[in-house]
């Protein structure tokens, strides 16, 4: 006979209930990043585009671009860029076996969030001086 | 063992191998246009049109669309296998995550025969 009350998984409306580990917050900001660059795929080709297609559409987009609403998407998705890459690189020592302790996921949780901050504030820094 | 039908490769190692090579691709293409972007500095039209009329940029960016693709299927493909399940999204599930699936499936075809279109089609 089946429990109903047996333990399954969580629903994300108790998420809030839990405490968030800085590797559980790592984890989910890789993927939460992936979907971002998944729609922001198409902001770059439309960028591409645009730049590529006469010497005019190149203007209008650097015009786009250098807008506080453009430079604030530009921002967004190079931070999204950053933080999906960095974790990526993180990945790819984990799978030769590399922080897979406790701790040492941790301390690569940490690095992630420090290189990937860094790489926003450089991103601000280009963004606003065009 | 479930067999995903919606998985392409129908294989977790083949899915794990590609993810990771693309996403090597990709930063390599990433670390490339950025530095060259850089390096140039003050860029006009006529330098970013030579740049993308160079055969091995072209193949280069060709590549990353296509890895961007695969790298995109497995990691969307992922998250709707994750988070769209019964237990979150009632007896629908299995529907909602098709329609999720074809969703992310055409809008990764219309970016690659876009890129295709920008780089040969102008």
């Amino acid at each position: 006979m089946q429990n109903d009350h047996r333990p399954t998984n969580v629903n994300p409306s108790d998420l809030a209930a839990f405490a968030w580990p800085i590797t559980a917050l790592s984890s989910i900001l890789h993927r939460a990043t992936g979907v971002i660059l998944f729609i922001g795929i198409g902001f770059g080709l439309y960028a591409l585009d645009m730049s590529l297609s006469s010497e005019e559409g190149f203007e209008s987009l650097k015009g786009m671009m250098t807008s506080p609403f453009g430079q604030f998407v530009s921002w967004g998705l190079l931070s999204a860029l950053g933080y999906h890459l960095v974790a990526g690189i993180k990945h790819l020592f984990m799978d030769f076996g590399m922080g897979e302790t406790l701790e040492g996921s941790k301390f690569a949780a940490r690095l992630t969030l420090f290189f990937s901050i860094v790489l926003a504030v450089l991103a601000g820094i280009w963004v606003i001086q065009g | 063992m479930v067999t995903q039908v919606t998985s392409f490769s129908r294989n977790g190692m083949s899915d794990w191998i590609v993810q990771r090579v693309t996403a090597v691709l990709l930063a390599a293409y990433t670390v490339a246009l950025l530095g060259i972007v850089l390096l140039q500095g003050d860029m006009s039209h006529g330098d970013w049109q030579a740049l993308f009329s160079q055969t091995w940029m072209q193949v280069f960016t060709l590549l990353a669309i296509l890895s961007t693709c695969a790298h995109a299927w497995i990691g969307m493909w992922t998250l709707g296998t994750d988070y769209i399940r019964e237990h979150y999204f009632g007896s629908g599930a299995d529907g909602i995550r098709l329609v999720y699936q074809v969703f992310c499936v055409l809008l990764l075809a219309i970016y690659l025969i876009w890129c295709v279109k920008i780089l040969w089609g102008n």
